[in-house]
């Protein structure tokens, strides 16, 4: 029994597969107070914890699932508040078997503590209780801040600026705060009502949030510098322009970017339509392009929209698909289905501008490509003909130039990519720092979230010695 | 929130808001656009901003009442606010002294089209302007577009208010009679920019035209708006909405903005029963 409580996690109770494919509600139930307390007892208390340098953000693991063996389950939310602003967004949408559940010593035996199940718990258990603690307001030094894009890493930067006392402004081009919280990951892998919540507490904890201003255009950067007082800025927008396969037909009605798929159904809600006006296409044959997260997310919300059939067509094989292992097991389990080694040629239409199919052409692996991924190549003569209404390519993004075209004297990248200081997000010119998508292309929601943490240091250095190194970033 | 400073019905489907803005309307300029936002259930829809004035912080939306947003929209009055207004979007006209320009407004397209023509004639161009729609009653803006131009024609497809005609033919005309043309600014309905862009191109004179794709966010994250120009694809909220007209692809555009065809309708039914029950 012991032996077997130390292998293996607490299993989180979800929505059986076929149930939920066909509604948007979230996937897992969530631990009981009980269920948590039983996988955080297989915490072994380690003398040196490794997990807590597998954080990019220095939540302080160890302490948090020690307050919830004790049944401290608020304080255990306040502790990994302490790091994390956005703790019931991590502990949902986190990859915590690549960072701090892969460090665990557990791991070596069996399933590594389950720690992003028990983030998530004790979150919701605090919003549950109404028992939000507020942390104590600093001095106020006089410094204001401009953070530009509201997603994880604006967020995270806002959340720790604000605690050092510093006026924080949170700027966010669209209708509402969140970033790729709120129009990229869906509503049953990341409920919106979770990420206002954790908004709603950065807005408490006093950080002005404007949306509807896209900088760049409403004001530029200089000009919040200069005219609006501010002292330092925070870029973090993200990787913003969607890359289609520049294949024929790709303009056709009905071939849909996954951002702007996603961004229908989730910050539009076009899965209401009616109800919400936004309309959105609703395939009954969908095929999606691609193989990382984005790709599971269009998938999914293709299904859940009501498609007969939902093929992730992908030139790879399974082993090669860089989405979260439990996200390829989600959709394995809904049924969506994998047309592996396969990739698109073109897209047909039905005289009307519709998509109504798309050309393939089988793929075998060769030799390892620089990636050290074995590089895909086309079979000869395979070609077919694959029916559909709808198609998504979700191959990734590029960097958006609205912003930084607007800013010559900032340095950029070949791709366009804004070139920063990893340690300290300094970029080439003085006061503005930037983190997250902008900087290193399509990542994570906790890798943007490090930059934002590591960039309220940089800034916080930067306005105690107002030192400006640009000698330590290269290209 | 956003509130309706002035509402003016322009023509029996045309409607004219003036929205305080401020700081859009500071940074506003001829050939932008914003998106705005009714309320938490609307749609995201872009509209060019017909007018800004910077002392009073207002822009001016001119739009006509086609599908559901647009007749709720129209059901706002003065003092009302729309949740969310988004701008200035797009690239800016490219205003210089080119010599002696045509500029055309089609239908709800006089409005865009007069800003452009105010900034021409303010940088030493003859403007000449071309204004037209099905019927009398969907002209509005004769005066302040005869106010920046130096001549101006008004057609009719019924003849019911200056000559009948499409606006095609006075432009036409000009071009053939007057060789020192230099360039054709073209907002309207893209059946007309397709048809004006065929006739100028006959007489080789550079045409501008401003494309209304459907849009999401507007700043170039989504590609709904995307179109083709000069078989390259582009998006219009970023790259555009102005390009030239020649180098577009306009049966591609027309078919994209047919893409919900039947939502709109759907929608439209759906909010008229719901008016009939209030």
């Amino acid at each position: 029994m012991e032996e077997k409580k130390i292998k293996n996690r607490v299993k989180m109770r979800e929505q059986e597969a076929r149930e939920r494919a066909r509604n948007f509600i979230e996937v897992p139930y969530g631990y009981t107070p009980e269920e948590a307390s039983e996988e955080a007892s297989r915490c072994l208390n380690c003398l040196k914890p490794t997990c807590r340098s597998g954080c990019p953000v220095e939540v302080d693991i160890p302490s948090f699932i020690q307050l919830i063996k004790e049944g401290k389950f608020t304080e255990a939310a306040w502790k990994i508040k302490e790091k994390n602003a956005l703790p019931a967004v991590c502990g949902r949408v986190c990859p915590q078997e690549i960072q701090c559940e892969s460090m665990c010593i557990l791991g070596k035996k069996g399933d590594p503590v389950a720690i992003g199940n028990l983030e998530r718990f004790v979150s919701d258990y605090e919003a549950s209780q109404g028992k939000i603690q507020m942390p104590e307001k600093p001095a106020p030094t006089g410094r204001k801040i401009a953070i530009i894009g509201s997603g994880p890493g604006g967020l995270t930067c806002a959340a720790d600026l604000i605690r050092s006392g510093h006026d924080v402004t949170l700027f966010e081009a669209l209708h509402k705060p969140g970033g790729v919280l709120v129009y990229g990951i869906p509503e049953f892998r990341l409920p919106k009502a979770i990420v206002e919540r954790e908004v709603e507490y950065i807005k408490k904890l006093g950080v002005e949030v404007k949306v509807n201003a896209v900088i760049g255009k409403l004001f530029t950067l200089d000009e919040l510098l200069s005219d609006y007082g501010y002292d330092a800025c925070f870029i973090a927008t993200g990787a913003g322009l969607p890359v289609f396969m520049g294949i024929p037909g790709e303009n056709l009605n009905g071939v849909y970017s996954s951002n702007e798929f996603l961004t229908r159904a989730n910050l539009m809600k076009a899965y209401l339509f009616p109800e919400y006006d936004t309309p959105i296409k609703r395939g009954k044959k969908v095929a999606v392009f691609g193989g990382g997260n984005v790709a599971m997310d269009s998938a999914r919300v293709a299904l859940r929209l009501g498609a007969e059939k939902v093929y992730l067509v992908y030139r790879r094989s399974e082993a090669e698909m860089p989405a979260r292992k439990a996200e390829i097991h989600h959709a394995h389990e809904e049924g969506i289905e994998f047309m592996l080694l396969t990739a698109p040629l073109k897209f047909l239409d039905d005289g009307k501008g519709n998509v109504n199919s798309v050309e393939c052409i089988k793929m075998e692996l060769g030799e390892p490509d620089a990636s050290g991924r074995r590089k895909p190549a086309p079979i000869k003569g395979s070609q077919f003909t694959l029916e559909i209404d709808v198609a998504i390519p979700a191959i990734g993004t590029r960097s958006n130039p609205l912003l930084t075209k607007t800013m010559p004297d900032l340095n950029l990248n070949k791709r366009g990519y804004i070139v920063a200081d990893h340690e300290t997000g300094m970029t080439t010119k003085p006061g503005v720092f930037a983190g997250g998508d902008i900087v290193t292309g399509s990542a994570t929601v906790i890798l943007a979230m490090g930059a934002g943490k590591k960039a309220a240091r940089g800034i916080n250095d930067y306005l105690k010695w107002k030192f400006w190194d640009t000698g330590g970033i290269t290209q | 929130m956003f509130r309706i400073s002035r509402k003016m019905e322009l023509s029996d489907a045309v409607l004219l808001f003036e929205i305080e803005a401020h700081d859009i309307a500071r940074k506003a300029k001829a050939g932008n656009f914003f998106v705005l936002r009714i309320n938490e259930q609307g749609e995201r829809i872009p509209l060019t901003i017909a007018d800004f004035n910077k002392e009073n912080g207002t822009i001016t939306a001119v739009f006509q009442k086609m599908g559901k947003t647009t007749h709720q929209l129209a059901e706002l009055g003065e003092g009302d606010s729309i949740h969310d207004v988004i701008g200035p979007l797009g690239m800016h006209s490219h205003i210089e002294n080119f010599g002696k320009v045509i500029c055309v407004g089609g239908g709800v397209g006089i409005a865009p089209v007069y800003p452009i023509a105010r900034a021409l004639k303010e940088a030493g161009n003859t403007v000449l302007s071309v204004i037209g729609a099905r019927t009398k009653n969907l002209i509005f803006w004769e005066e302040k577009m005869r106010e920046v131009s130096d001549d101006l024609i008004i057609v009719t497809d019924d003849g019911s208010q200056g000559r009948k005609a499409v606006v095609t033919v006075p432009v036409d005309e000009l071009l053939s009679e007057d060789k020192s043309i230099q360039r054709v600014i073209a907002i309207g309905p893209a059946i007309m920019m397709k048809f004006v862009c065929v006739t100028t191109e006959k007489h080789q004179v550079k045409t501008i035209v401003s494309l209304n794709s459907i849009m999401v966010d507007g700043t170039g994250m989504c590609g709904a708006c995307r179109v083709e120009v000069g078989g390259e694809t582009k998006f219009a909220c970023v790259d555009g909405p102005e390009f030239d007209g020649h180098q577009v692809d306009f049966n591609l555009l027309m078919a994209r903005q047919r893409m919900y065809g039947e939502e709109e309708k759907a929608a439209f039914e759906r909010y008229k029963i719901t008016l009939e029950v209030k």
